[in-house]
Formats: C-alpha cells, structure tokens, sequence
C-alpha cells in the first residue's frame, strides 16, 4: 500500500537533512563548550562593567538570532508566496518559535544586563522597544499560522504579515543610530569594523556560531516534524476517504 | 586562578553580579533546551505515529 | 475612478443603513476615554498629563473594531469573489473599502475628538493639533488595519487574532500622534511630528493596498 507522496521532493530533503543534522549538532555543542569556556573563565572582565559583561556573551548572540531568523522568515515566506513551494512554508513555520525564543532571551538577558549598568530593569527607548515589536510579530505570525482549518493557508497568510512585518528589522538595526537610545551603539557590525577587543571577540563569535548551528540543527528537526505531520494527515484523509466509501 | 578569578567563591560571585550573571546563563541554557525538548518530542510523536500507520498499512489484506 | 466611487457609495450606503457599527464603534471610543477619570481619579493635572495618550490608545482600539467587519459580509456572501473579478484592480477596490470604511468609523471619532479632549482636561489650544494628528491618523489605522482584515478572512477567532497582528503596526501612528499633541501642550511646535505622521499615512496609502489585495488573493485562493 504506498503512501501519498505530498511533497515535490520530500525524500530527497530529508536524506540531505538526516546528514546535516548530527553535524549541525555537534558543531553547536563544540562552540557553545568553547564559547562558554572563554566567556566565563578566559575572558577578561570589562574596566567599566566588571563581571557582568560576561552577560554580553549570550546576549549580543541571542539578538542576532532574533534579527536572522526573521530574516530567514521573511525569505522563506517570500518564498512561499513567489514560487508557491511547500518546504519554504514549512521553513517558516519551524523558524518562528526559534526566533521568538531568541528574541526572548535578548529582552531578558538584556533586562538582567541593563539592571546593574544603567539601574533600570526595562526603559522604553527605540532599540527595545522595536525589539519587543518583533517578539509580537513572531507571535502574530504563530498565531496567525495556526488559526486555519487549511494549513496551506495559514501558511500563506502568515507569510505575508512576515513581510510587512520585515520593515522592523532594519528599524532594530539602526534604532541605536537614529534616537537617542539608553541602549549602546554598534561596536561589532559597523563601518570601521568591531570596535571590541579581540579576547572579548573571539568568545562573542564562537557563542554566535553556537546559536547559528543550534538554530539550523533544529530547524531539521522542527521540519523532519513537519513533513511527517503532513504525511501523517495525508494519510489519514486517504483512510477516511476509503472507510467512507 | 581559575582563568579570570582567583578562586570558585569569587568565580561564582561575579564580583557582586552573580545573580545577573548566572540568572542570564542559566534562562538561556533552559529555553534553549526547552525548545530542543519540544522539538524532539514532536518529531519523535509524528515518526512514531507515521510508523503505525505504515505497519497496519502493510498488514492489512 | 467611476467604479471606485461606485464602491465607496456601496459601501457606505451598506454601513449607514446598517448603522449600529458606526454608533458602536463612536460609544466604545467615548467610553473607553471616560473609563480613565473614574480609574486614576479626577484631578486636572493627571488626566492633562496622560489625555493625549488616552485618547490616541482608545482611538487605536475602537479603529480596531471597526476593521473585523471591513471584508468580513463581502467575503462570507461570495461578493469578494465577485469583486476580485472585476475590471478594476483589486488594490483600487481595497483602497475604496478602506474610504467606506474610515469615513463611517474614522471620521466619526476624529468629530468627537475634541469633546474628549475636554474630559480629559486638555488645554483648549491644543484640540486643533489633535483634531489634526486624528484627522492624518485615523486613515493610515484604517489602511494598515485593511492588511490585518485580509488576513484573518475565513480564520478562527479572528476578532482577537486581528488585534494581534495589528497593534504593534499601529505603534509608529501612535507614537507620532501622542508627540503632536504632548508637543502642543507644551507650547512647542508640533509641525515635525505631524509631518512625520502624514509621511506614514502617505506610506500605509502606497503599500497598504498592495498588501491587503495580496492578503485578499491568499483567502479566496
């Protein structure tokens, strides 16, 4: 008895994704011991902030991965709507509550940071308060995705808020520049190159390569999910429809 | 010397930000496990539901 | 141009007689302002101090309602389908939906401004600018809200999913809208905010049409 084949090319994708994803894996544990290495032990402290620098080592990667999973969703959405192909939806949707959660831990760790340097756990200045925009966004998305009968077009409505919604992202990223903001300017992407002192660089990228390859191993597994839950409920409607017969 | 600290006392202080510091580590290392949690559960639940399916598929007459 | 007007008359000929929306929508705006002296108490200087920014949210939120209902009848009836078939383009058809829509729902709570204003102890100088902030603000809520209508068609729960979506892409209007008046108030100008804000409303009028159409187009695909 074969099973509905639902996708263009399914199989192929997840020979490839069952490969890459124990590297995905193993590359996010190997970073994130060795970030965390430096981080917490072979890094010096700040001359201003003392100790709780050390906080800057999950927070800055924590944002970027708030800012490159939107992007990431709004690509995959744009995706979705140009060519109409069905892992780029599945993209989307296994991406949303990564990026959301990373966008949870930049607000947080960013409050616990923000409480012994400038006395206040939250202040309502242009780079936080977009940054809680996009936090609501990814929700909006999620909600969005999951509020139809039909999935394909929960699907499709979701990814075009994912792209009105994209115009935050540049906000978030020159927020700093624009206002004046109680939160610090660029020191890391900006014309002139990083402006951070090598021993807190160097932890800084191995934590950003961390949460890269954790975001992509799990993705894998969020999409490896998806497809069986779509062969699961093609499936299933091929069994109703027979025992309906 | 324990890299930057003199001792474990002081390494789990954080010169007075401990809290903050180890508060920031420690949300970080339980959401992201709890996403990877979820994730895997959800993949294994679909496998494993897909596989029935497959089993009675094949045994059926 | 001729259909288009054709579609607003429609529209608002379907509203007036209806007519309950609208009132609706006005009573929610007015009550909701007046809610704020029974709660943080009625002395002047409070409610001067945050009446700007009361009467902009409980605007944002009465816009809100009134949005649900703007493709809702059409697309429930098969009318949508008909008008996406239609010889003029669809994003025409949404821009005159949303004419309809802000002249029986936004123009209505910009009228009424100025007597919240008074409840809520703003100097009389200032009601102009507010009347003025609405009069730019009112219609970018009621484009950037078209986008959020398109995309709940046919959705569950979609009253609650649209305010959802659609509150954090009403803040820019709000922040703009507050600074106008709170800048009144002060005695300084308020011309760059108020700038600021038509150049939003002049932006939600160039995409918001394209967007809503899309978001219309994924529904009845």
């Amino acid at each position: 008895m074969k099973r509905l084949d639902w996708f263009a090319n399914p199989t192929r994708f997840l020979k490839l994704a069952r490969a890459v994803q124990p590297w995905a894996g193993w590359v996010a544990l190997a970073a994130g011991v060795s970030g965390l290495y430096f981080a917490l032990f072979a890094s010096p402290a700040d001359y201003q902030q003392g100790e709780s620098v050390r906080i800057m080592y999950v927070h800055v990667p924590s944002a970027w991965m708030a800012l490159f999973c939107y992007t990431a969703l709004a690509a995959a959405s744009a995706v979705a709507l140009i060519w109409k192909h069905p892992l780029a939806d599945l993209a989307g949707k296994a991406t949303a509550p990564i990026g959301a959660a990373f966008t949870f831990l930049a607000l947080v760790t960013g409050s616990l940071w923000g409480k012994p340097m400038w006395g206040t756990w939250w202040v309502w200045d242009a780079r936080l308060t977009s940054v809680l925009v996009l936090l609501f966004l990814y929700f909006g998305y999620i909600a969005l995705n999951g509020a139809f009968d039909d999935p394909t077009r929960g699907a499709r409505a979701s990814a075009v808020l994912a792209l009105v919604g994209f115009i935050n992202v540049p906000i978030i990223k020159f927020s700093v520049d624009w206002w004046n903001t109680l939160h610090q300017p660029a020191s890391i992407i900006r014309a002139g190159g990083p402006a951070v002192h090598s021993s807190m660089l160097v932890p800084l990228l191995l934590m950003a390569l961390a949460f890269k390859a954790y975001y992509v191993w799990i993705l894998i597994i969020r999409l490896r999910a998806e497809i069986a839950a779509g062969k699961l409920r093609a499936a299933r409607l091929k069994d109703a429809a027979r025992s309906g017969a | 010397m324990i890299g930057a600290f003199a001792s474990w006392a002081e390494f789990a202080a954080m010169g007075s930000y401990g809290a903050f510091v180890w508060g920031s580590f420690g949300i970080a290392a339980t959401v992201l496990a709890g996403v990877w949690l979820q994730s895997a559960r959800a993949l294994k639940q679909a496998e494993a539901a897909l596989a029935e399916l497959d089993d009675r598929a094949r045994n059926r007459p | 141009m001729n259909r288009l007007l054709a579609v607003v008359r429609r529209d608002l000929r379907l509203s007036l007689r209806q007519g309950t929306d609208s009132l609706m929508t006005l009573v929610f705006f007015v009550l909701a302002v007046v809610l704020f002296p029974f709660g943080v108490g009625p002395e002047p200087n409070i409610l001067a101090r945050i009446g700007s920014g009361v009467v902009w949210v409980a605007a944002l939120l009465a816009s809100m309602l009134a949005l649900e209902k703007l493709f809702q009848a059409d697309f429930e009836d098969g009318g949508l389908e008909l008008l996406v078939l239609a010889p003029i383009p669809l994003e025409g058809i949404v821009l005159a939906k949303v004419t309809a829509h802000w002249l029986a729902a936004g123009l209505p709570l910009v009228v009424i401004s100025p007597l919240l204003g008074v409840f809520m102890n703003l100097p009389a100088d200032v009601l102009p600018v507010l009347i003025l902030a609405l009069l730019i603000g009112t219609p970018a809520l009621s484009l950037i809200g078209a986008i959020g209508a398109g995309l709940i068609l046919g959705a569950r729960r979609g009253g609650v999913l649209l305010s959802l979506l659609v509150l954090p892409l009403f803040i820019p209007v709000l922040v703009f809208g507050v600074s106008a008046v709170e800048a009144a108030a002060q005695g300084l100008p308020a011309k760059a905010s108020l700038l600021i804000l038509g150049g939003i409303a002049l932006g939600a009028l160039a995409l918001s049409p394209w967007a809503a159409a899309a978001a219309v187009r994924q529904a009845l695909e």
